[in-house]
């Protein structure tokens, strides 16, 4: 992010940039069901946004528009300025958008590392049979790819199990390894959905300080599903919050815990 | 005689060592890490031109000759290596331990004055600045790894790159003064100050000197012909002497490489990939390790089982005579050679212990048996017995004599004699020089003739002139019956079993004895798993029937060995129950190192102490434990107290 374009900065000194991504009145149907339902917000380059919202809220389906997985029936999606086609999950990550699933989508048989690599791959240039005869260009582009993920196993501090295989790590493992792979990618956007879910205590503690870390460092944005409220008003600088598909309250953590219809949402209303 | 001192002045500080290093081995390695999957190499060449601009930077920034700068880190060479720059500058190192708490640290920085500390990344830069204010000599705070700190108020922090960068910009006007500073070493300064982790009171700086450390390291190099082609894995805290004479002094002298782990966790991936030939683990590594083996045999298949069983059979059998050079009948030397090939060398090269030509053990009594597994796989496992202030060697074993029980012979230079109490004093080129500020408990410890009580009692061994200790001389008792209590001796006994961690024995002014007892959790979790016996926390393990009716056969087979010592004997263990929390250092109930601090534990559970000598079979009780981020929280449990089987002894029977 080049300093010009910083509009604000946080409390804790972080720079946040202009709009990254618009989302222009977003539809998207599954046949008769509405899963989300006119819904406008931007991402700002450089903060933590969050997605929130009770259970079939259309959270997931929101970031799977993100990621380009669904197609919206209406609305537009802007990234950089630009409107993006409607063009396919491989593409939008060549444009630097990350993510990690709700329930860990790993190569189970393969090592740590390899999983890692496999974020590398959009970035690969050289061919398969280049690659199989690891020559040349094949090898120099390797050796820069396996560096960038050391850094990346480094930073999230996974040295010890980088050669073991995924399937015989514990959960909260798995769900960080997944956050490397998204981040081998070097993601401009990177894409959380429920990082935290099914985490102890101590797993949350780790993978917020992982999250705020990787937002400073490498000045990633970041959007992120959540359930835990805690973690959400901790972590984001602004919040989104949906229900039923629709978008019911947008704004800081604190206006948003202020916010009557998020309040309802929540805690229920009664029908009197 | 000129020749010699005029040799021994070439090398009379780590900077004299390290130049005399750099020129003779320019390109062989001095430090190396594994950083991003690789492992990165210092040569000595290197060593020299980062350490010296460290010393410049250190220099520049406002270091003077005799400040005390501490150093807290995990093994990194940057780390090491600002070791040898801080004394480079004049001034002394304090390594620290760097699990400490912020309070533990406090005392130790404000005790030396530290005016500058080197961290080694952010987790270090925190607690430092969390205690500023209590530190009215603290200046500037170096880090090493910027991780996480691009945001922090930058007018006392430094960059540890930067200030080499700034070091070597300086260099032409600061050169001089450092080659001065660097000249003004004598065999008399002080070379570095440990603090010694106190298993009673206020941690001690303990001021080592040059000479200390240089010849320390020298005799033990010639003990055991150490050479630059060696290597060694440095993964033990750098507070700790073992580690600085280890990894510095020898390292220094002898121009050995040292191998620094990736992290905490890739320790014993790293050994194996490292395979080290100098090798130094305190006996819990050991131990830890021959678990390890023995689980998973459990799981390998039956033909490789049985394969096993035959040559380990075999080589307990022959493998330490082997070791030893003593007589062994062709037979057996050959079925010895096929164990080899088949057993024995795999399973060090899985360990990582392959090359390891010198292996030491220290800091606790060793199980003899796993002591013995080591050895007869032919792999050169010795005891020896040391503390800080020897600037660690006391006694060693030599080659070839080497026993489970003792601790060896006196090591070169150092003369060791029994006093009237059993106390073991000695006297040595290694003594330290004195307690940092305070003259009062240097002339507890050391008398004018220069002779250190090491606060361990102990006697030489009629059969093989091997120093042989019981415990700690102040735990040594008397119980009112009148016979010797020495609750070190019994707890090692009882630790020897893998399925009990930690116990501590009471006893002192007592009539009987009772014990406290941890129970394990990998090795008594494996042996549940395999028994269907379901538990979910360390708490419902410990209190299971099964866990204690195990632990209460363990602590009658000791009962059964003790009272064969005459000595010893009313030493056994009448009744016991299992913790409900394990203990741990940050909640004070041990040091550092893992000793027991038998005063803290006795005043904290003193409830339970009474339930044990009361005679009840059940007590409640609450304890308040500190959390890994410094939180606390209350645990409670009913505990079950046992009574075990002791041995009659006919002698005392007699006499009473």
């Amino acid at each position: 992010m080049l300093d010009s374009q910083v509009t604000q900065t946080t409390a804790d000194g972080r720079k946040i940039g202009g709009v990254m991504m618009e989302m222009k009145n977003i539809t998207l149907r599954f046949g008769g069901v509405v899963a989300i339902k006119d819904i406008s917000f931007d991402i700002l380059e450089g903060e933590i946004r969050a997605i929130i919202g009770p259970n079939g809220a259309g959270k997931s389906s929101m970031l799977n528009v993100i990621s380009g997985f669904y197609h919206p029936q209406d609305g537009e999606v802007w990234f950089h300025g630009e409107k993006r086609p409607a063009v396919k999950p491989y593409e939008v990550a060549r444009q630097g958008i990350a993510r990690t699933f709700q329930n860990i989508a790993l190569f189970e048989g393969m090592t740590v590392l390899d999983n890692v690599m496999t974020g590398r791959l959009t970035q690969m240039k050289s061919g398969v049979f280049q690659q199989a005869l690891w020559w040349g260009a094949a090898e120099r582009e390797e050796l820069e790819n396996r560096e960038i993920c050391e850094k990346v196993i480094d930073f999230l501090e996974i040295q010890s199990i980088r050669k073991t295989p995924v399937a015989r790590l514990p959960y909260g493992l798995k769900k960080r390894v997944e956050l490397a792979r998204a981040l081998a990618s070097e993601p401009k956007l990177l894409l959380l959905d429920e990082p935290m879910a099914g985490m102890n205590v101590e797993e949350k503690e780790d993978m917020s300080r992982f999250i705020l870390d990787v937002n400073d460092e490498f000045g990633t944005t970041i959007a992120l599903i959540e359930h835990d409220m805690g973690v959400v008003m901790d972590l984001s600088d602004r919040v989104v919050v949906m229900d039923y598909g629709r978008k019911i309250g947008d704004g800081t953590p604190e206006e948003v815990r202020n916010n009557q219809a998020v309040i309802d949402a929540y805690l229920g209303v009664s029908h009197d | 005689m000129t020749q010699t001192s005029q040799a021994l002045d070439d090398l009379r500080s780590l900077p004299h060592l390290l130049r005399k290093n750099a020129s003779r081995f320019p390109d062989r390695p001095a430090l190396r890490e594994k950083e991003l999957g690789i492992w990165q190499t210092w040569t000595w060449a290197q060593a020299e031109r980062e350490i010296t601009n460290m010393a410049l930077g250190l220099i520049e920034l406002g270091v003077k000759e005799g400040d005390y700068v501490a150093v807290i880190g995990r093994n990194r060479p940057y780390i090491y290596g600002s070791l040898v720059a801080v004394q480079m500058a004049g001034a002394v190192p304090v390594p620290l331990y760097q699990d400490a708490v912020a309070e533990e640290m406090s005392y130790v920085l404000e005790h030396c004055g530290a005016r500058f500390v080197i961290a080694g990344d952010q987790e270090q830069v925190d607690k430092v600045l969390e205690i500023q204010d209590d530190l009215k000599d603290f200046e500037h705070l170096i880090y090493l790894d910027a991780r996480g700190m691009r945001k922090y108020d930058h007018s006392r922090l430094h960059d540890l790159r930067a200030l080499q960068q700034s070091g070597l910009a300086a260099a032409d006007g600061l050169q001089k003064e450092l080659d001065s500073r660097v000249e003004a070493q004598t065999f008399e300064t002080t070379c570095v100050m440990l603090y010694t982790s106190g298993t009673t009171g206020k941690p001690k700086g303990v001021v080592l000197s040059n000479r200390n450390i240089i010849i320390s390291a020298k005799n033990a190099c010639e003990f055991d012909g150490l050479k630059e082609t060696d290597s060694l894995l440095s993964y033990l805290p750098i507070a700790w002497v073992g580690d600085f004479i280890f990894s510095v002094g020898q390292s220094y002298y002898a121009a050995l490489c040292i191998n620094c782990p990736e992290s905490q966790e890739t320790v014993l991936s790293d050994l194996r990939e490292i395979g080290p030939s100098y090798y130094f683990a305190p006996p819990r590594v050991f131990e830890s390790m021959l678990t390890s083996v023995v689980l998973r045999m459990q799981d390998a298949s039956r033909i490789k089982q049985g394969l096993y069983r035959y040559f380990m059979a075999h080589a307990s059998r022959v493998g330490q005579d082997i070791l030893d050079g003593n007589a062994v009948s062709a037979l057996d030397r050959l079925t010895y050679l096929i164990g080899d090939a088949v057993i024995y060398s795999p399973l060090k090269n899985a360990l990582g212990l392959s090359r390891v030509r010198v292996g030491y053990t220290a800091g606790e009594a060793i199980g003899p048996e796993i002591f013995d597994f080591f050895r007869s796989m032919g792999i050169n496992l010795k005891q020896l017995y040391g503390q800080t202030e020897a600037s660690v060697f006391v006694t060693v074993q030599p080659d070839g004599q080497v026993y489970s029980d003792t601790v060896g012979v006196p090591a070169p230079d150092v003369e060791v004699k029994i006093a009237e109490s059993g106390e073991v004093f000695y006297r040595s080129p290694g003594a330290f020089v004195e307690y940092y500020k305070s003259p009062e408990s240097t002339a507890e410890t050391k008398d004018p003739e220069g002779w250190v009580a090491t606060g361990d009692a102990g006697f030489f061994d009629p059969d093989n002139g091997h120093l042989r200790i019981i415990d700690r001389a102040k735990d040594v008792a008397k119980m009112t019956n009148g016979s010797m209590f020495a609750p070190k001796y019994v707890e090692n006994k009882l630790k020897f079993y893998p399925n009990i961690l930690e116990c501590v024995v009471f006893g002192a002014g007592r009539d009987r004895c009772m014990a406290f007892v941890n129970i394990d959790l990998a090795a008594v979790g494996n042996w549940a798993e395999r028994n269907n016996i379901a538990y979910s926390s360390y708490q419902e393990l410990a209190g299971h029937p099964e866990v204690l009716r195990v632990i209460q056969g363990h602590i009658e087979e000791v009962n059964v060995k003790i009272a064969q010592d005459a000595m010893l004997s009313g030493c056994q263990v009448h009744r016991f129950l299992v913790l409900h929390k394990e203990l741990d250092a940050d909640d004070g109930e041990m040091t550092r190192t893992r000793k027991v601090r038998r005063k803290v534990i006795s005043e904290k559970f003193s409830d339970l102490v009474e339930a044990l000598y009361s005679g009840v079979q059940n007590v409640f009780t609450e304890t308040e434990v500190t959390y890994e981020d410094g939180r606390k929280g209350k645990i409670s449990a009913t505990l079950e107290i046992r009574d075990v089987k002791t041995v009659a002894v006919s002698g005392r029977i007699a006499a009473e």
